[in-house]
């Protein structure tokens, strides 16, 4: 199975938009959505529902005020900080609770519950595109890696119903736990940056995550002609890295245009930066194992 | 006053803001970056370093022939940290979230208090005496949230001291990460953006954020692109619109080079001026201007 996994580092480089056109230009397919946390590809490819499903995980504390005696011993022992008096009792702050249980198992009156906690939905649709694999964390809520990891599993057994061999995936901004889960057995990591200060700074450290895991690297730089000395930079680093540069995109109102109708840059008319899209989607073709 | 600078969007100009804001603010102000896993905001502020302090946390270490395989831990533990094998205890301690768990229930001392290394806490000030206070998570760690908890607890400490205000980059996103920056905040500042990726996120960012009940304003970066979706959200929801930044290729470019837009011109020192009485109002409980 080859998987590229889209990721960029700082947020608003261009995944989205860019995974958009790949996924228009791509042949067989799986496509991913794994920013389970902000996705925002279902509003290009407005995919139909064919299945979906409830995203459970983890627990929560919830102490039940009749059987506390208001020792406070769970208060004591928590680490996270989400356990406050509250008007002769206790009680659990959930945004706070991190599910370790350590509450549960220490308090001597049994007074606190251990509920599963439901974390989001998950989605397996259709587009113009092909089938997608998606989902929404609800706002606010943890375990976003597992999240991601349930996503790439249902994927990968898309993939082998329908005997595709190519997983395309948009990722997540950042190097956090949602990151790590994505680049799980990814096949190329692309790296969608900018010629900025914070381009270059985060560049440098997702590229280094990826290094951490093994993953082939390659990058793409987008908005290119904003500054052409941290174009040069991002290359130079490229080349003593070995990080394979797949092109450079100019700064174009166009993907903003294209994303006010729904549309990957690619479906708009044939002009010279979408065939640089395209040009690059052959060179990224061109990196992958043949089957 | 604490203001935490947020977006569900990445990219959408937390850290342009953040920056100006600092750069401008008229009392005492702290700069705290806790977008630990991609911090930004000393590109812009160029703080001195003054010290780095390494952040850990705690993780159980085995001492084997203490341990008599009672399962007490790996029963507990909720996040695989701990597991029996055979006729071994494994640790795993990357695996850890310092709940401290295991050390509560074991009954034969066997676990040791070791240390994981998170990343880094760095303290330098920008422009003569801006103290600015940075997160930055080791690449490879995947939990952001306890070096979160350790600059978050550094950051009212100097706000104490100081008697200063604190500006916050938070992280983008809705999710753990992002909810732990803005907790502790007086005033949220949503940075969006006018396009249907900027508005679909806002409007997410506003659904983890409005059960919290603090005040919030927004900031509408790169106006005149896209569409005009988010003021009709704004309006409906009574949230305040505190400044907007046209789309103009210039500010691109001004913030490629790694400039600080209140400082580009005289208008948009302007902008970011009426901003801070736009959050000294908000947090004052005048909801509009």
């Amino acid at each position: 199975m080859r998987e590229i996994v889209v990721i960029s580092g700082k947020g608003g480089t261009g995944k989205t938009s860019l995974t958009a056109a790949f996924a228009h230009l791509a042949q067989d397919k799986i496509l991913c959505d794994l920013d389970v946390d902000a996705p925002d590809l279902h509003i290009l490819l407005e995919p139909q529902t064919r299945r979906q499903g409830a995203f459970l995980s983890g627990n929560e504390a919830i102490i039940d005020p009749g059987l506390c005696q208001a020792c406070g011993l769970c208060a004591e022992k928590c680490r996270f900080g989400a356990i406050q008096a509250v008007e002769g009792s206790f009680r659990v702050n959930a945004s706070r609770c991190e599910g370790c249980k350590v509450c549960v198992a220490l308090c001597p009156h049994q007074a606190i519950d251990f509920q599963d906690r439901l974390c989001g939905t998950w989605y397996q649709s259709e587009t113009r595109f092909g089938p997608m694999v998606h989902a929404q964390l609800f706002p606010g809520q943890e375990n976003s890696g597992r999240l991601v990891s349930l996503l790439k599993q249902q994927a990968r057994e898309l993939a082998q119903q329908k005997g595709i061999d190519l997983i395309l995936s948009d990722g997540t901004p950042g190097i956090g736990c949602p990151v790590i889960a994505s680049l799980s057995q990814a096949t190329l990591a692309l790296i969608v940056t900018e010629p900025t200060p914070s381009g270059l700074h985060d560049l440098k450290r997702i590229a280094d995550l990826c290094e951490h895991f093994r993953i082939r690297t390659a990058v793409l730089i987008n908005k290119w002609d904003l500054n052409l000395d941290h174009t040069e930079a991002i290359e130079t680093l490229c080349a003593e890295k070995g990080y394979v540069p797949v092109g450079r995109l100019p700064h174009d109102i166009q993907v903003a245009q294209a994303m006010v109708q729904r549309k990957a840059v690619t479906e708009l008319e044939e002009n010279p930066f979408n065939l640089q899209v395209r040009q690059i989607w052959k060179t990224i073709e061109s990196l992958l194992p043949n089957n | 006053m604490i203001v935490a600078i947020a977006s569900g969007k990445g990219g959408t100009g937390k850290t342009t803001v953040s920056a100006s804001l600092t750069a401008i603010w008229e009392r005492p102000v702290v700069a705290v970056d806790l977008d630990v896993e991609e911090p930004n905001l000393h590109l812009f502020l160029k703080p001195e370093l003054i010290s780095t302090e390494t952040v850990n946390l705690e993780v159980p270490v085995l001492e084997p022939s203490a341990c008599t395989l009672c399962r007490a831990c790996s029963e507990l533990c909720q996040f695989k940290a701990l597991a029996i094998f055979g006729k071994t205890l494994m640790v795993m301690p990357e695996m850890c979230h310092g709940c401290g768990g295991c050390f509560e229930v074991c009954p034969a001392e066997a676990l040791k208090r070791g240390n994981r290394e998170l990343g880094v806490m760095e303290i330098g000030h920008s422009r003569g005496q801006i103290p600015c206070l940075t997160g930055r998570l080791r690449v490879g760690e995947s939990m952001s949230p306890p070096l979160m908890r350790h600059i978050r607890h550094r950051m009212a400490e100097m706000a104490k001291d100081m008697n200063a205000d604190l500006i916050i980059d938070a992280p983008p996103g809705v999710s753990c990460p992002a909810m732990n920056a803005v907790q502790d905040s007086d005033v949220i500042l949503l940075v969006t953006e006018p396009t249907p990726f900027g508005f679909h996120d806002f409007q997410l960012a506003w659904q983890a954020f409005a059960p919290l009940g603090k005040p919030m304003g927004v900031v509408v970066n790169r106006a005149g692109l896209g569409d005009d979706r988010a003021y009709a959200f704004c309006e409906a929801k009574g949230l305040p619109i505190l400044a907007e930044i046209p789309y103009r290729r210039e500010i691109a470019e001004h913030y490629a080079k790694g400039g600080l837009l209140a400082e580009m011109d005289s208008e948009m020192r302007w902008r970011f001026a009426s901003l801070q009485e736009g959050l000294d109002r908000l947090n004052r409980g005048v909801s509009h201007a």
